[in-house]
């Protein structure tokens, strides 16, 4: 699945730039801290990222260091690994984002706020169970909930377009809990 | 890419009609007008110990009779199907009167019948006139008889409206064998899809594709006249409200804006359409008069309010919402007013489309892991089962209310299949090839 491949991806480069890095992780830190709301997330594989606090990006290149550099590439290759993930799912009737794509879509929200040009199609969908009218409207409240989460985390709302399909578009035809998990979804279309 | 044709009622041979509002690709325009007759078959259920045994004798024949199922035969399967009656196999029948004077009425007693219906059918030109008498047999009357024509190519008209007669005689109610059925069949895998909106005649016969579409279709709903149906269609890569007028092919966007334009109902008189519009930033019930296009918003509310269905009296309004944390039927004395919640037994309850007797509401209910189709009795409270089949969607009921047709999943794929509204399976309706869903069954139009 998409998702477990990103995530080794992810663990992978995080684990270079932590060797890469590792003589200056403490000065990452710090630069990250200096912002007021820190927040830790667990990562697979037990890296951590920190949420929050000041853009690394803010750092200007000519007073980065070769070490500060690299730490910058590696962590700007792990958000890129992250928005590999375009995809979200649902529990059953519910449209809560789940903690473990909190991160993935802070990526997401942050590409969007550094390329302003950029567009994003949001495509909502349910699973084949119950009434196609509700699906349609669940399918609708999934793909506004994922908008509003990248909207307050930088990205424009002219820059998000939201559709629902409600049941009409599964990923995976057939029936039964495994199905239904993969087609309880939010699909992130870049043009 | 875009692929939308239409199909009108009085093309016979291949012809279409081009909607300036439609993309579409002149070559895959012919090649799809090649076999755009996907069909239903039927499949039908032992029929239930209560049924009325009645004897429907092959009628008496003069002239050239046109080719296919024999008038007789599609009476036969009328009656079966409506669950309700029970007709002798013809090759029991001890003898094949066409009139009175041919009838011994003991035959038909010991063969345990009660009703018997006989008649002869003459070639008249392009008509056929059919002579028929129906006969209840214990009290040895003749209770129905009459002489009508038809033309030829529409002998499967003829025996339905025969069929209709014979239900208004025997069981006091209107009978709903000459209305029509709209459905959508998807065929195809992954992205190459292939939708297609049909109307067919109940037993699945005679089915016309009115539109055809790589993106979906859902949710066609009857005007009361039967000539209109609306319907929602993603052709523009989002869900859009058409009236589709049938005769004519001619189409009208009626709901395009931003977000949701979905589960369209008519007005009992035919003004005005109710819709699922999330306009003003959530789902909610609007209805929009036709002729003026004016919107009014009849629900409120933070939650999702969707499939807003007229009640049999046409003053109030049935819709589902999930305002108590799952959705559940609600109901609006008038459009507007304060909404009462009528369903509790289970967490999800959706898609009410009520009996036209005011007695029932019927719904998509979940039961434990299942989602069948169940009814509400609105005087007593009391809810009882309809179906059991497990993955039940789209309940629509017949006009007179004695069935209901839904969509379901059988072997892998979603069928069709109607049942009497106390439960009970009549027929099943599966598509010859991919699959069938979202049935609504139109309304008797005389």
């Amino acid at each position: 699945m998409k998702l477990s491949m990103s995530s080794k991806i992810f663990a992978m480069l995080l684990a270079a730039g932590l060797v890469a890095g590792c003589s200056s992780t403490g000065e990452m830190t710090d630069e990250e801290n200096r912002g007021s709301d820190v927040e830790a997330i667990n990562q697979e594989g037990g890296a951590t990222v920190y949420e929050g606090g000041t853009e690394q990006g803010g750092i200007s290149s000519s007073s980065m260091s070769e070490a500060e550099r690299q730490a910058e590439q590696s962590q700007q290759s792990a958000q890129d690994a992250l928005r590999d993930v375009t995809t979200f799912y649902f529990d059953f009737d519910t449209s809560e984002i789940k903690p473990e794509a909190r991160d993935v879509l802070v990526a997401h929200a942050r590409y969007l706020a550094e390329n302003p040009r950029q567009q994003v199609r949001l495509e909502g969908h349910a699973d084949e169970r119950g009434s196609k009218e509700y699906n349609l409207a669940l399918g609708e409240r999934r793909a506004n909930a994922v908008e509003q989460f990248l909207i307050i985390n930088g990205a424009s709302r002219g820059q998000i377009e939201t559709v629902s399909y409600g049941e009409e578009k599964p990923a995976v035809r057939g029936s039964g809990e495994s199905v239904w998990a993969q087609n309880r979804r939010v699909e992130l279309i870049f043009d | 890419m875009r692929l939308v044709i239409l199909m009108t009622q009085t093309q016979v041979h291949k012809q279409f009609v081009l909607r300036p509002l439609m993309l579409v690709s002149l070559a895959l325009f012919m090649l799809a007008a090649g076999n755009a007759r996907a069909e239903l078959l039927i499949r039908i259920t032992e029929g239930v110990d209560s049924a009325i045994p009645i004897a429907v004798v092959p009628f008496a024949e003069s002239g050239t009779m046109p080719q296919g199922d024999k008038i007789s035969s599609i009476i036969r399967s009328d009656l079966t199907m409506s669950g309700e009656f029970n007709p002798l196999a013809p090759g029991k029948m001890l003898s094949l009167p066409s009139s009175r004077s041919d009838v011994y009425f003991r035959d038909w007693r010991m063969l345990g019948q009660r009703y018997l219906l006989v008649g002869e059918l003459t070639r008249k030109g392009e008509r056929l006139e059919a002579r028929y008498e129906l006969f209840d047999i214990n009290r040895e009357a003749r209770i129905l008889g009459e002489t009508t024509t038809a033309p030829v190519s529409s002998a499967r008209s003829l025996a339905h409206h025969i069929s209709d007669k014979i239900y208004e005689a025997i069981t006091g109610e209107p009978g709903a064998f000459s209305t029509k059925l709209a459905y959508v069949t998807v065929m195809g895998q992954g992205d190459n899809m292939r939708y297609r909106l049909q109307v067919s005649d109940v037993d699945g016969k005679r089915a016309k594709v009115r539109l055809e579409s790589d993106e979906p279709i859902l949710s066609p709903a009857w005007s009361p006249d039967g000539k209109k149906l609306a319907y929602v269609s993603f052709e523009t890569s989002k869900p859009v409200i058409f009236v589709h007028e049938l005769a004519t092919g001619e189409r009208q966007k009626l709901a395009d804006f931003r977000g949701l334009n979905s589960a369209p109902a008519w007005s009992p008189d035919g003004k005005s359409l109710l819709m699922t519009l999330s306009r003003d930033g959530n789902a909610e019930v609007y209805k929009m008069e036709l002729a003026s296009g004016d919107l009014t918003r009849l629900t409120d509310h933070w939650a999702i309010d969707t499939s807003g269905a007229w009640d049999h009296a046409g003053r109030g309004v049935f819709f589902t919402s999930d305002r108590s944390g799952g959705p559940q039927i609600y109901h609006m004395e008038r459009p507007g007013s304060e909404a009462r919640r009528i369903t509790f037994g289970s967490r999800y309850n959706a898609r009410p489309r009520p009996g036209p007797k005011g007695d029932y509401v019927y719904y998509v209910h979940q039961r434990n892991n299942d989602f069948v189709i169940a009814r509400t009795n609105l005087n007593t409270g009391e809810e009882s089962l309809v179906t059991r089949t497990g993955s039940d969607e789209s309940p629509s009921l017949s006009p007179n209310g004695r069935l209901l047709i839904y969509a379901t999943e059988r072997d892998g794929t979603s069928v069709l299949t109607v049942v009497s509204a106390d439960g009970g399976e009549t027929y099943s309706l599966p598509a010859a090839e991919g699959e069938v869903r979202d049935p609504a069954w139109g309304p008797i139009v005389r």
